[in-house]
């Protein structure tokens, strides 16, 4: 038991020291960034951080699976995970046939995807963060106010079944980092920051609906609409939640100096 | 030579939560997961699940499952709130005062920071003072960051920094019964507690 517990430090160690380098991992440069906040609109900062490449694919998931056999959905407790958790697998982990293994892993809980990237000494991307690597376009760091691009967006949110398409299928962006838009929705560490409401301090669901209506006659243009969708789909959502079109990557600080 | 040994401290944390075991041991480990400190098995929507560890008013490090076998009422404010939380705690005093004292026996009011940043211990200890909620009978809870988005996330609980010193936040009062899973929520401010109290006397009187 002792010599199994020092390998696996020793293993866990050499894995640490390989993620230390950030492999497939784009590096994003820190800045300050206007947000999409309904009417609470304040400039946000963000530090340096690492961003994984590509989303979590199945293949991925299935590895994590194998490692953790606890995160297996007979196994998963009620309080993490929905009894949609991992649709596109088998008891035992195992992707079912007709999956596509390099498509992004979905039907994921926020607790599973938190779980997956911890264990990779990782952490879920702030909704910040995304957001800010989620307004690049090929060539440029904040291109929310090109037609083009939010064009691009709006038609992937009516496009059905993106998400059985193999990660790097859509653009690689200013920053480096793959399908941001264009292949599912990804799970942020602080979704629950959403506060839809017209009344910030009250977000029942009748002031979901309340918020809706006035959103879409108060939104002037398609980046805050494409944004608007983003949000309102957040707050939404329950941590619990496995959703057929909702991803995850992962994302590290990176320390000073 | 302090920061270095807390890393050292943070890596074993981490290393230890995300060793891979081998099958078996596993098995053992969900299996004692499930059960709790009674030999009951808890059941799988308990929030006495989570592993997370919070300090009290009184300084003392407490995990969630130490609440359990009493009815809990809990709610998420930050000290330093200026505009909903005052009502948010008149709501749960109401509550409590109308809760009769035999079944008040049962019931634990909890009362959960988001700003753990700002809310040490001795902050809370002031705002129970203040606020005549002093009693055992009150807790107030603060955890690390993680653990209190973690608990939210549960819990369903919206919560934003807007500025230092100022949040946006559900109003949300929970009621767990004695094993810890949620049986009734009550959103808003100044909402008709009658439900409310309905479930926390139900939930109490056995």
């Amino acid at each position: 038991m002792f010599y199994k517990l020092i390998l696996s430090i020793t293993l866990c160690f050499a894995s640490l020291m390989v993620m230390g380098q950030f492999e497939n991992m784009a590096v994003i440069k820190g800045g300050s960034y206007t947000p999409f906040y309904g009417t609470d609109s304040s400039r946000v900062v963000l530090n340096d951080f690492a961003l994984d490449t590509y989303p979590i694919t199945n293949a991925e998931y299935e590895d994590f699976l194998g490692k953790y056999p606890e995160w297996n959905k007979h196994r998963v407790i009620a309080l993490y995970a929905d009894g949609n958790y991992l649709i596109q697998f088998d008891e035992n982990g195992n992707l079912l046939p007709g999956e596509n293994p390099k498509a992004a892993a979905t039907s994921v809980s926020w607790f599973a995807a938190r779980k997956y990237c911890e264990c990779n000494g990782k952490r879920l991307p702030t909704l910040d963060e995304w957001e800010y690597v989620a307004m690049a376009d090929e060539t440029t760091a904040d291109a929310r106010t090109k037609t083009t691009f939010n064009e691009f967006i709006l038609s992937w949110y009516e496009k059905p079944k993106t998400s059985s398409q193999s990660i790097g299928t859509t653009f690689k962006n200013y920053w480096g980092v793959y399908d941001m838009h264009g292949l599912v929705w990804e799970w942020t560490l602080d979704f629950n920051s959403v506060l839809i409401s017209g009344e910030s301090r009250k977000d029942t669901k009748k002031d979901n609906n309340l918020f809706c209506g006035s959103a879409a006659i108060g939104a002037s243009d398609l980046m805050n609409y494409a944004a608007f969708m983003r949000y309102a789909f957040r707050g939404s959502i329950k941590a619990k939640y496995a959703v057929r079109n909702l991803g995850f990557r992962c994302a590290k600080d990176i320390p000073a100096n | 030579m302090k920061t270095l040994k807390n890393i050292l401290v943070l890596l074993a944390v981490a290393l230890y939560a995300c060793t891979p075991n081998t099958e078996n041991a596993n098995e053992q480990n969900i299996e004692t997961q499930r059960k709790n400190t009674i030999g009951e098995t808890l059941p799988e929507l308990s929030i006495y699940n989570l592993p997370s560890t919070w300090t009290t008013q009184n300084g003392k490090d407490i995990e969630l499952k130490d609440l359990q076998g009493d009815v809990v009422v809990m709610v998420m404010i930050y000290t330093t709130c200026k505009a909903a939380c005052p009502r948010l705690v008149a709501d749960m005093r109401n509550i409590q005062s109308q809760v009769p004292g035999a079944n008040n026996k049962n019931v634990k009011y909890v009362l959960v920071s988001i700003d753990p940043e700002t809310d040490t211990p001795e902050r809370l200890k002031q705002f129970a003072i203040d606020n005549e909620m002093d009693s055992n009978q009150w807790v107030f809870l603060r955890g690390s960051e993680n653990d209190t988005r973690e608990f939210a996330a549960v819990l369903a609980v919206s919560y934003k920094a807007i500025s230092p010193i100022d949040f946006s936040h559900s109003n949300i009062i929970s009621v767990f019964d004695k094993q810890g899973v949620l049986v009734h929520q009550k959103e808003g401010l100044g909402v008709d507690s009658k439900e409310t109290l309905a479930s926390i006397i139900e939930l109490s009187n056995i």
